[in-house]
Order: structure tokens, then sequence, then C-alpha cells
């Protein structure tokens, strides 16, 4: 295991900045994004299509498809840096120090290996074990996601399972080499809600049970509201806010999470009108000037406009606005 | 008043046998899956009826056959009183054809990439000789998009957008009945509030109706007047939203909203369902929920409960009412809806 001490975060983004550049110009998806993931703890990173939430999960595990880059910042992993980590460097860090699920269960498996095969090939690639060692560690594996009778599954094809069943399988694969880290993308997206329900209990129960940090990528308040500890809204490539779960659906101070929760079906149970955020997210080629979020704001005002918002809030809960909501509402 | 969609005990069964040499040479039976089994409902004129169910239960079944896209094995479809299935006046089957539209989830595969928007929306009518003069812009301002916008392509949208273009295109006609099949499920919060809004404004607007089907039972009870809940093609519960999500009597609905994840629920302990929906080409004997159900008892296994009259709705249950929410709803976000 890696020596770190208790008050090290676990993952440590320090203004990530992730370029694209293309023909007409370079494209900013991840801009000067920065937040720490302690032990035990699970990060919800919500926002809507194209808001950089998986772009920033692929930058930390070092999946950007060129010609995406990291162009700023910095990745901390248990204090280490490792965004300038070389191809094979990196291959030692992921799946053996980060683990991750992706949506759609499918094709996160290879379907011309049986599930006890692929278990056993991610323990022997990363962890010092006997052949017998590492089927005993995939049954194991296996049992703990709540597969039944685990050890007759383990010859099981991914196309024998359910689909709630395979995105077990899934974590299984993801947590068989002792991560300390885990990326979870979309990961209940594809599922049923009963299913789904089992799945982020799963997730909870395992991330307590070996103080495992997570980020969970997802575009369901409700999944984040009911897993998360803490809450990253991103917007246009950029931290909107991060805050302790309660503060971020109770009372959220930018203008762009509270419509965000406003608009869920679910808050506004009983009004004839669902309340709607106008227009759409801009495309990353054409933000606006200044806070990126001015154009659909019902708060935007002339400064808006301009300058880019600054940060309000300490560490632990902050948001980038030039006019948070808590601010005003104490004052009127 | 006669209900504008009157569905009467609608079954619909799939063969899914392997091919005939492979049954012949390995000796299998054929084999039948039962998407749809024994459905009945109406919907009155100018109201939305919604479908909840999980993948498998057969809601899209009941869709395509309520448009006449699939034939039904038994039962019948209604519209306005025609069956369009035995129906043989080609007048009357124009009308009421005319009178059905439907929205489809995924607006990405359901708008073809080589036509102009003008001629995707102005396609129902045009296809019925229909004049088509300003018909497009005029649809195209109505959904909340430009003019201008009649003479794009469907890749110069986003999702949203794109959803309304098929709104568009599903009221050229002038429908009475719009069948919407998991009309928002492809597209994100904020853009879903925009497109569910427009779709209950145009309910008022042009007095239509709509049979929803869909799985998010935040987004059902939001817009339906009435919601029918299936479970592995069978209906097993139908209520007004305010009753079934506050009082429901069948355990699978009770499940299903206990299950369905809430704002206000940060820090709640779930215990999650058990089970799985069970293979529906074997399923269980007399209830299939009984395997999932906390309340089953012995008469549950052995005998199948029919679908009773139970205070204002209809429930399919052995011990219908017995049933408690797990989540006492009193949460924040439900204070702040009651205020």
């Amino acid at each position: 295991m890696h020596l770190s001490d208790a008050s090290t975060p676990v993952l440590s983004l320090r203004d990530l900045t992730v370029d694209i550049p293309t023909r007409h110009g370079t494209l900013r998806p991840v801009d000067r994004v920065s937040w720490d993931i302690h032990a035990g703890e699970i990060l919800g990173v919500v926002g809507e299509s194209g808001a950089g939430k998986s772009m920033t999960g692929n930058a930390v595990i070092g999946l950007l498809d060129p010609p995406a880059h990291i162009s700023g910042g910095e990745v901390l992993l248990e204090g280490e840096r490792i965004d300038h980590y070389t191809l094979p460097q990196m291959r030692r860090v992921r799946g053996k120090r980060i683990g991750m699920v992706f949506q759609d269960p499918l094709t996160s498996l290879n379907p011309l290996l049986t599930v006890g095969e692929q278990l056993e090939e991610t323990i022997l690639r990363h962890l010092p074990v006997s052949r017998d060692e590492a089927a005993a560690r995939a049954i194991r594996g296996l049992d703990e996601v709540g597969i039944p009778s685990a050890k007759n599954r383990m010859g099981a094809y991914p196309h024998e399972f359910s689909g709630g069943m395979r995105q077990r399988v899934v974590i299984a694969l993801a947590l068989c080499a002792e991560p300390t880290f885990l990326i979870a993308d979309e990961p209940t997206t594809a599922l049923d809600v009963s299913v789904q329900a089992q799945i982020t209990a799963l997730l909870k129960r395992l991330c307590r049970e070996r103080g495992m940090a997570a980020m969970l990528v997802t575009h369901d308040m409700g999944v984040i509201a009911e897993t998360a500890d803490r809450v990253a809204v991103m917007y246009a490539g950029r931290l909107a806010e991060i805050g302790p779960v309660s503060e971020i659906v109770g009372r959220p101070r930018h203008p762009y999470t509270d419509g965000l929760m406003a608009s869920t079906p679910a808050a506004s149970a009983g009004q004839a009108r669902l309340r709607q955020i106008p227009g759409n997210m801009p495309r990353l080629g054409k933000l606006p000037q200044g806070c990126a979020f001015n154009p659909r704001c019902p708060r935007a005002e002339a400064k808006c406009r301009q300058d880019p918002a600054p940060r309000v809030g300490d560490a632990d809960a902050r948001a980038a606005c030039w006019f948070p909501i808590a601010d005003t509402g104490a004052a009127a | 008043m006669k209900p504008l969609v009157s569905v009467q005990s609608l079954t619909r069964v799939f063969d899914v046998s392997k091919p005939w040499l492979n049954r012949v040479i390995e000796r299998l039976p054929k084999r039948f899956l039962t998407a749809v089994s024994d459905v009945s409902f109406d919907i009155p004129a100018r109201s939305t009826y919604a479908l909840v169910g999980e993948s498998g239960s057969g809601k899209s079944t009941i869709g395509k056959m309520a448009v006449g896209l699939l034939r039904p094995s038994e039962g019948r479809v209604e519209i306005d009183g025609v069956d369009l299935v035995t129906e043989s006046d080609p007048t009357v089957i124009d009308r009421i054809r005319t009178d059905i539209q439907m929205i489809f989830q995924d607006p990405f595969a359901s708008l073809n990439p080589r036509w102009r928007v003008r001629d995707i929306i102005t396609e129902p009518v045009a296809a019925r000789g229909g004049d088509v003069t300003g018909l497009a812009e005029r649809l195209l301002l109505q959904v909340g998009l430009a003019a201008e916008d009649a003479g794009k392509y469907p890749h110069q949208f986003s999702g949203g957008q794109r959803q309304r273009l098929c709104v568009a295109r599903a009221l050229a006609s002038e429908p009475k009945l719009i069948v919407c099949d998991e009309p928002t499920s492809a597209l994100d919060v904020s853009v879903q509030a925009q497109v569910l809004n427009l779709m209950s404004d145009l309910k008022d607007e042009h007095g239509l109706t709509y049979l929803f089907i869909s799985h998010d039972l935040t987004v059902v009870r939001h817009m339906a007047d009435a919601i029918g809940v299936l479970y592995l093609g069978r209906l097993v519960e139908e209520a007004a939203p305010d009753d079934l999500f506050t009082r429901p009597a069948h355990p699978y609905t009770a499940m299903l909203i206990d299950a369905a994840p809430k704002l206000d629920a940060f820090g709640r302990e779930v215990t999650p369902p058990e089970g799985e929906i069970p293979d529906p080409i074997d399923p269980p004997k007399g209830c299939a929920f009984h395997p999932r159900c906390p309340l089953a008892i012995a008469k549950c296994s052995a005998e199948r409960p029919t679908l009773q009259p139970f205070g204002r709705g209809r429930v399919a249950c052995h011990r219908a009412g017995e049933v408690t929410l797990e989540s006492a709803q009193t949460g924040p976000l439900r204070a702040r809806a009651d205020a």
C-alpha cells in the first residue's frame, strides 16, 4: 500500500485544465477545476451533457482521446503527481490504484472471456499472488458485490448475466486489485430503478467498508442526493459550485445549481408547471464572455457579462458567482 | 362520456423460438414470450394516461399496438369507437389514423438526417395531399423554435430542440391522440423541464390526449391524470397520481416509489429492493411479483390476482392496500410542495 497520512486527500485536482486543439481554435472542455476527495468519501459530479464531467474523469485516469490533453494544473493521487505519467506508468495506476466503472456494463466486459477469467487476469496483472489465490480472490470479489452462488458463476460469460448483475461484475472487476480510488461514470444510467437502488447502495457500502474514495459522475440529481457525501456541479467545463450534499440540494448558492434542482419534476411536485432554465448550454467554441452561465441566468448583471465569476465561500463549500443566492437572501 | 381510447383485454405474444432447423436438430419446443397480457384501460379525451414499469414490462408494446404499429394477439384497441384492426371502411381508417401521432424516445434516430426540417414537419400532412403552405413555420413558432429553422437539417439542432421538432411533426396533422414513448428520457434535466412544459401547454391549447409511456416516476407524477403500473405485461395497479404516490395499494408500486432516488433523501439508508424482473418467457406462477414481494402468502404463488376496483383506482393483489411506504415522505422538498 502507498503510505500517506490520513489528512492527505486520496485524489486532489489543482486547477486541472484540458485543451482540445482544433482547426478553429482551442476548445477548453475542462477549465481550472480543483477539488479534494478524502478516504471513504463519495464526490458526486453533476452537470448536463457537455459540462465536462466525463472529460474530467478521463483526464484523471489518463484516458483522454488525442488531441485532447491536460494543458495545465495537477492531478495528485495520494499526494503523488500522476498527470505527467507515461503510458506504462499510467497502466500500473489504472486498475491497481484507480478502479473504473462505466455506464454500459456490456461494453466494459470482454464477451469472449468468462467472468472468472477476466477477474483473475486483472488480479494477476496487479497483485503478486498465485493462480489459486487469484481465483479465490475473484470468488470473494463476486461474493462481495452480491452475486449469488459466486463460485458457480465464475465460468459464466457476460451475456449470461442480467444488466444489474453485469454491472455488479464490472464493480467487482474495478475493485479486485484493491484500489484506493474509484471513478464511476454514470454507473446506473442504463439500469432500471429497482436495480439502480441496489447498485448505489452497493457502491455506498463498499466505499464505507474499504475506506475507498470515489468520484461518481452522473446527471441524475436523485442518485447524487442519495449516494454522494459532497457534490460538484459543473457547467461548460467549469466548476459552478461544490459543497456538502445537504448544502447543494437544500441551499444552493449558484443560480445554475438552483435552477437544476428546481427543474427536476420531483422538486415541483404538485405544481402545474416545472421551473425551467431558459436556453441551452453554450457550445465550447462559443462561450460567452464573463461567467459562462450569464445568458441563462436570472440574476445576471453587467459585471457577469464582462469578468469571470469569482470564487465565494471556503475550501469546503464554494461557488463561482458574482451574485450568489445565500448572500442576498441574508441581506433581504 | 365515451373515452377517446379504450383498450380491452389487450394481449400480445411474440414467438421467440429458435429457427426451425435448430428446433428439429436440438429437439426444442417452440417458445413464446407474452409481452402484454390482458390489459384493459380507458383514456378519456383531453387527459393524460401514463404507463410506468421497468424494462420488459410491456409498456412500449402497448404503445405500438395503440397506434397500430403492432397487431394485438388478442383483445382490441378502440380509438373514438373504431378498432383499426377490424375496421373495413377506408375513409374511417384514414380519419382515425390522422388522429393518432407518436413521439419517440430518441430524437436523433426519429428524424431523417437527409431531410430539411420543413419536409420532416409537414410530412404527415403532405402524405395525405394536404395544404402545407406556411405550416412548418407556424408549428416551429408554436414549439418555441424560429420560423427560419425550417430550412435547416436535424443535425443543426441540440437534443432538446430535436425533440421539439418531433413534437411539431406530431402536431402537424392536428391529431387528437399523441402516444409519447419515453419522450424525455434522452434529455438533460433542464431541457426535460422545457419539453414537459411545452407538452402541457400544447395539451391545453389543442385539446390533446396523451398516452405517456415512461419509466421515470417523477415525470409521470408530474404529467399524468391517471397512472397504470405494469409488471411483466400485466396491469397491477391503476390510480390517480396523488393516490398512487401517497397510498400505493400494490407492493410493486410501493417498491418502485421507494426505490426511486429522491432529492431530499441525502444520507438516507436505503434498503434496496430484492431481486430482479423474472424471465418473461417463463414467468412465476400465480402473481408474477410474488418471489420479490414482502407480503407474499401461499395464495399468491398459487392463484393469480385479478384487477379489482380498490379505493378510487384498481389493483391486482391478494393483499391490496396492506403495503406501507418505507419512505415516510416528510422531507423538505415535500414540505415546499405542500406550502
